[in-house]
């Protein structure tokens, strides 16, 4: 292992005279309430998308426990339909959202030398709206009829096509309490765009320019520059969606000249780009770990920077996919056939480049590097049946079946949640300064891949018999019923692997190995803080010479900067 | 550190204004805000099921245009004076600007009053009302949003507060207003010529 004193980093002692107990706990919950620390707000984002994980992967075992068998009456119709809405809005917003910006705020100071974010009190503004967002949308259940009755969630799919949403289909406050949720979680999101924005092109420490700093950083500054342009168009969305419900406006209202298609494209206009917004956070974690586990710098950095930028430039145009069953015009069906098609080149570029940078390297098979690794296998698979549906008339025949359902679960699952695990088992000794148990993640790991499979391999070919989404229950003559009852299975051995991985995040942070500065012998400027990190992260503002500022330290006799 | 022979490190080592860089992340932020409603307004011309139309009802609203344009000018002119440090010229521009926003804001409040109780168009009355309201009202908002931090700056001005060292922040938040001017000559491009 690397040597422990680093000449940047060190410490400053500032140990202050102990409070009693009961204070003490107070003190400590109030602390972490009024906190404008990168850090701290960091670990609060991650903490709140995992709790939200668990949330959301309960509504998924609920619609799984419903589909394994036929003609199955665990949930009601009614229930069903607000569980697969609940679900995706929740992994989309409260747990992909939250961690991706989690991360950010986590390790963007830190990997470019700088103090905090650009803007900490507008960190705190950002994460506690996305909180309260969150509890606005939950408080559904309880509050979503108002004094109608009974409590109700959303139940319009997390895409919401009018005229579902019309006052006259979706009675109650359900729909309202989704759409200002959302409102209020984009608001927040906006401001931490803005803030990583900002803390990359304003913060960076002496020597770090733009095409020095650690792809993780490059991947988040594309993504929050997509975010600028993506989160807003649903905000606005949503705006004229509450201006239609509360003041009987006529947007989407088709009796009086609205138009639901308009909603449609709307909304792919921010969705797709959105998947993007989760996925290349995704691809900053693996350009992290996969060069440390192989023992190489990334191979084809400018490369990695320009695919970043490219797919998110080619995603802007390519929304409509969603709609070839719409009834677009040829001109229309061929433009988004070929832009959709673009985007295989610049992901191709990257998975190229990641085999390229395990290719001949010393591979270590932690439990991060294995996350990784099974992300660039998977997305490469996520890609192909992109690409396969892509094509409108294969979209046409599979549209809205589980085809789609697994070709999405693919790239949201198998490269988005592996690489947040990845990143989680990479980074948790900086942040909590414990290993975490590497046992323990050994079996989430195998027991979540296998989970993974089983259920999201299958679903494509009960997609390919012709089984529609978002249908509560089937007749027990389609054939289904086998391959239904495997996916709920496989459902199930994810939630065990998860359980294993909310266990060992808790054990380990009591009675885990120390970690120490640098456990994973890494390149970039975290590792060279103590873990966890001081609140002012670098004792000396650091200097930087090339991309790997630590082997730089540990290698004086051959530094990067001579070759780069 | 130092042992390492290192070319640029003489070099200064100067970053962007984190302010302007913010500013400019949220005013593209807020276009593509802008864009989803004008978009919507575009498509909807000429779909409504009933009147009033927008040839009936609306009219040029060219001395409001004026105002909130030149307001530009002068927040221009208010920005130049901060820099040299006359801090009295600086407040007079800066009332001045703000008094056009606010003769602006005013006069939407006129036209709105005329189409809501005269002509009876409403939100609600039909599609062109809908898209109307919503789009001039969410040019409204910021302008309104805009003279709030217009009005901020104007009392810590006459109080004494702002200095030439406020210089940078205060061009920060000019930033903001010309964006605001410059999102009403597309709404009104949109709204009443391409509109009418």
């Amino acid at each position: 292992m690397a040597d422990q004193t680093l000449p940047i980093g060190g410490s400053i002692d500032v140990t202050l005279a102990r409070p009693e107990a009961r204070t003490a706990l107070l003190e400590w919950l109030h602390g972490w309430v009024v906190t404008v620390d990168h850090k701290r707000l960091g670990i609060l984002y991650i903490v709140y998308g995992i709790v939200f994980l668990l949330v959301g992967g309960v509504e998924a075992l609920a619609i799984r426990l419903q589909l394994a068998w036929p003609d199955n009456h665990f949930l009601s119709p009614e229930l069903y339909n607000e569980m697969f809405t609940m679900h995706g809005t929740t992994m989309v917003f409260l747990v992909g959202m939250t961690i991706v910006f989690g991360f950010a705020n986590y390790l963007v100071p830190l990997m470019i030398g700088a103090r905090d974010m650009a803007f900490p009190r507008l960190n705190a503004f950002s994460f506690w709206m996305t909180a309260f967002g969150g509890l606005l949308l939950y408080y559904s259940f309880i509050g979503g009829f108002g004094l109608y009755g009974m409590g109700a969630a959303p139940d319009v799919g997390w895409w919401a096509y009018a005229p579902l949403t019309a006052k006259a289909f979706s009675p109650g406050h359900a729909t309202d309490y989704w759409a200002l949720s959302l409102i209020v979680m984009g608001f927040g999101t906006l401001g931490t765009a803005i803030n990583v924005i900002a803390t990359t092109l304003s913060m960076r420490c002496k020597g770090m320019t733009l095409m020095r700093m650690p792809l993780f950083v490059w991947l988040m500054l594309v993504v929050s520059a997509l975010t600028l342009v993506t989160i807003t168009p649903l905000t606005a969305a949503q705006i004229m969606l509450t201006i239609d419900r509360y003041l009987g406006g006529h947007f989407f209202d088709t009796q009086a000249g609205g138009s639901a298609v308009v909603w449609m494209h709307f909304f792919w206009i921010f969705g797709h780009p959105e998947v993007y917004v989760l996925v290349l956070p995704a691809f900053g974690i693996a350009s992290e770990v996969i060069p440390v586990f192989s023992r190489k710098a990334i191979f084809g950095y400018p490369a990695m920077v320009a695919a970043s930028v490219g797919i998110a430039f080619v995603s802007l145009g390519v929304w409509a996919h969603h709609m070839f069953t719409v009834g677009m015009t040829s001109v229309g069906n061929t433009f988004f056939v070929l832009s959709t098609m673009l985007v295989g080149i610049p992901t191709g570029i990257k998975i190229f480049n990641w085999v390229a940078t395990v290719w001949g390297g010393k591979i270590r098979f932690k439990t991060p590097m294995l996350f990784a690794l099974a992300f660039v296998f998977q997305f490469l698979i996520a890609g192909l049946t992109g690409i396969m549906l892509s094509v409108a008339p294969w979209d046409w025949q599979l549209h809205n079946s589980y085809f789609v359902i697994a070709h999405f679960h693919y790239v949201l699952v198998g490269a988005i949640v592996f690489n947040i695990f990845a990143g989680i088992y990479y980074w948790y000794p900086k942040a909590t300064g414990r290993m975490l148990s590497e046992t323990l993640g050994k079996w989430h790991f195998w027991l979540f891949l296998i989970g993974f499979h089983i259920t999201f391999d299958t679903m494509h070919y009960v997609g390919f018999l012709g089984m529609p989404r978002s249908i509560y229950t089937y007749e027990p003559d389609r054939g289904w019923n086998h391959l239904n009852l495997i996916i709920s299975l496989g459902g199930l051995i994810q939630g065990i692997a998860v359980l294993i991985f909310a266990w060992n995040l808790i054990h380990s942070y009591l009675r885990g190995k120390r970690a120490g500065n640098d456990p994973w012998d890494a390149w970039t400027l975290e590792w060279s803080a103590p873990s966890p990190p001081p609140a002012y992260n670098f004792a000396t503002d650091p200097e930087v010479h090339s991309r790997r500022p630590l082997w730089d330290l540990k290698h004086p006799e051959d530094p990067d900067w001579k070759y780069e | 550190m130092s042992a390492i022979p290192f070319s640029s490190a003489a070099e200064p080592w100067i970053l962007p204004s984190r302010g302007r860089v913010a500013m400019l992340s949220l005013i593209i932020g807020e276009s593509a805000i802008f864009t989803i409603f004008v978009v919507a307004y575009l498509y909807y011309i000429g779909k409504s099921l009933s009147g009033p139309t927008p040839q009936q009802v609306l009219e040029i609203p060219l001395f409001n245009t004026v105002c909130l344009l030149s307001s530009s000018i002068t927040i221009w002119l208010a920005e130049r004076q901060i820099e040299r440090g006359n801090m009295r010229r600086f407040t007079a521009w800066w009332a001045l600007t703000m008094a056009l926003g606010c003769i602006f804001i005013a006069g939407t409040a006129v036209e709105w009053h005329k189409l809501i109780y005269l002509d009876g168009l409403t939100i609600h009355t039909n599609l062109f009302g809908t898209t109307f309201y919503s789009l001039v009202g969410l040019h409204a908002t910021h302008v309104v949003v805009g003279l709030c931090m217009l009005g901020l700056v104007l009392i810590f001005s006459l109080t004494g507060h702002v200095t030439e060292a406020n210089s940078e922040r205060i061009q920060v938040l000019a930033l903001y207003w010309h964006f605001v001017d410059g999102v009403w000559v597309v709404v009104f491009t949109v709204v009443y010529i391409l509109g009418r």
